[in-house]
């Protein structure tokens, strides 16, 4: 694991304003995520995985605690980020959308087109290049947005629950392209999911986060060897081993969470 | 007749055959002598006004300097509309320092202040194109800020997480997000237009197609009145047909 850190989180907070009182989203999140990690996050639904994710992407900012992320090297953007929902601009071309990052930093039509191209490959998309995303099923457009966020080459990579869509077979199919990627740049990468399995293909560590407010319960390193094959690396006993450590610690948390529900 | 595309033989030989019934029917009214034909005249004698009005040129040369008219005041109003629509849209601030000015003056008829503006504008070609701008304006710019309100919170997201600077902003998610409202607006500013167009050419008008239907009606010339108003028919039916031709072209990622 890489030396230098490239987010500290220090006593983080969030809270939103609602009727009938604040409501609690995070609470006490101190975290330093390394420089080239792959770092996931898994938690019950309304955990505020997903807010911790839009205050590292500066779309929220925390209530309280310090958010300190390292500094893009020059002039590439700070992060990307795969949105959990639909969010592939229906007014843009698939070549466009995956191209837009580099367009809004005057990037040559050429290069654009170039990079463009090359990630429309990736998502298996070439066919559909020019096609709008109507035109395209749920899976597809989610993978233009994926597409989006690697052409865009940023220092960190944000990504929430960006294959949760998908049908199994695409979803293993971008897992490993998203690992191998991984491989080349050693991006810094955080990325939310609600499957263990998923979990622990991926990252080099996982972080379990309690049911509402959202806590930091546990965070297990995934020490399985790199490069990893999604298929092989499942039948391994280590594997098994830490999948049952996150269920454990993982359980209580959605009962908790389903509990409140019941109780609403 | 484009909505019928798709449909049956049936569909489509109805939606052809009842105007042409309407016709037939309004003749033979006229030739029974069961309507009025000085009030309603009959297609065979519209048809017999409106050739020597082709010929002389004198129908073109109206319709023509309607057309300017309706063309000028529609992109003077459809243009600033959109600008500020979109800037309504994207802020909060300029939105709520002009939204009480439109939302106090829209119900105003427009054609209660025509007064005012052949006073301000006099009689010329000005006082028209503006009275026609005027009407277009309010309905793109609310369907313009309606539009850009209505795109969906997560394409700023984007927008924002990918760097976007305020230009960025309004060519890349105000602008194309908000373009089937702003397309809905423009269709709803022609339709306004061509009622303008008419009231404005009411008074200190020497040609028009308005101003065609007004000298027809002090020369109690009815079948040239007919000839005119088909004609604004006509022109309406043409507009509609270019503004949804430019829609499909525009944007052509619209979900039908």
């Amino acid at each position: 694991m890489a030396l230098n850190t490239a987010i500290v989180l220090r006593g983080v907070r969030k809270t939103f304003a609602a009727r009938g009182g604040a409501v609690h989203a995070l609470q006490d999140i101190s975290l330093d995520i390394g420089e080239g990690e792959f770092f996931c996050i898994v938690g019950p639904s309304g955990c505020g995985k997903t807010t911790l994710l839009r205050i590292l992407a500066g779309l929220e900012a925390s209530t309280e605690g310090r958010v300190a992320i390292k500094a893009a090297a020059n002039g590439r953007p700070l992060n990307s980020m795969v949105f959990q929902e639909q969010s592939a601009f229906p007014w843009m071309t698939v070549r466009n959308n995956v191209e837009y990052g580099l367009r809004l930093r005057g990037v040559a039509k050429t290069e654009r087109m170039a990079v463009a191209d090359r990630y429309i490959r990736m998502i298996g998309l070439t066919r559909f290049a020019d096609a709008y995303p109507h035109q395209l099923s749920g899976g597809m457009k989610q993978r233009v947005s994926v597409a989006r966020a690697f052409a865009n080459d940023p220092e960190i990579l944000l990504m929430d629950e960006p294959f949760g869509s998908l049908d199994e077979q695409n979803r293993i199919l971008l897992q490993q392209e998203l690992l191998r990627i991984w491989e080349e740049s050693r991006k810094t990468t955080v990325f939310i999911t609600h499957s263990i399995d998923e979990a622990l293909c991926l990252g080099d560590r996982v972080m379990v986060m309690t049911a509402h407010p959202g806590r930091i319960k546990s965070i297990v390193t995934v020490d399985l060897p790199r490069p990893r094959d999604i298929a092989a690396i499942r039948t391994t006993l280590h594997y098994n081993e830490l999948f049952q450590t996150i269920w454990l610690s993982l359980r209580d948390e959605v009962l908790k969470s389903k509990d409140k529900e019941l109780a609403r | 007749m484009m909505r019928f595309a798709g449909a049956s033989p049936l569909v489509r030989a109805v939606s052809v055959l009842s105007p042409l019934t309407l016709l037939v029917v309004w003749e033979l009214l006229a030739r029974a002598g069961a309507i009025d034909t000085r009030l309603f005249s009959s297609p065979s004698h519209i048809i017999q006004a409106f050739v020597p009005l082709l010929l002389s040129g004198d129908l073109l040369y109206n319709t023509a300097v309607s057309v300017q008219r309706v063309v000028l005041g529609f992109v003077a109003g459809a243009v600033p509309g959109i600008l500020l629509g979109i800037g309504m849209g994207l802020s909060p601030l300029v939105r709520s320092a002009v939204e009480p000015m439109i939302a106090a003056t829209y119900p105003i008829p427009k054609l209660a202040i025509m007064p005012l503006i052949l006073l301000v504008f006099g009689l010329g070609e000005m006082s028209k194109v503006f009275t026609i701008a005027i009407g277009v304006f309010y309905l793109v710019v609310i369907n313009t800020m309606a539009g850009v309100l209505d795109i969906d919170r997560i394409y700023l997201d984007v927008a924002r997480n990918f760097g976007a600077s305020r230009r960025d902003f309004y060519l890349t998610v105000a602008f194309p997000g908000a373009l089937p409202m702003i397309f809905a607006g423009l269709k709803l500013g022609m339709g306004m237009a061509l009622i303008l167009i008419v009231a404005a050419e009411l008074s200190a008008a020497k040609a028009g197609v308005g101003w065609m239907i007004w000298r027809a009606y002090d020369m109690f010339d009815i079948e040239q009145m007919f000839v005119a108003l088909i004609t604004l028919s006509v022109l309406g039916y043409l507009f509609s047909l270019l503004l949804d031709a430019v829609e499909r072209w525009v944007v052509p990622w619209k979900q039908s």
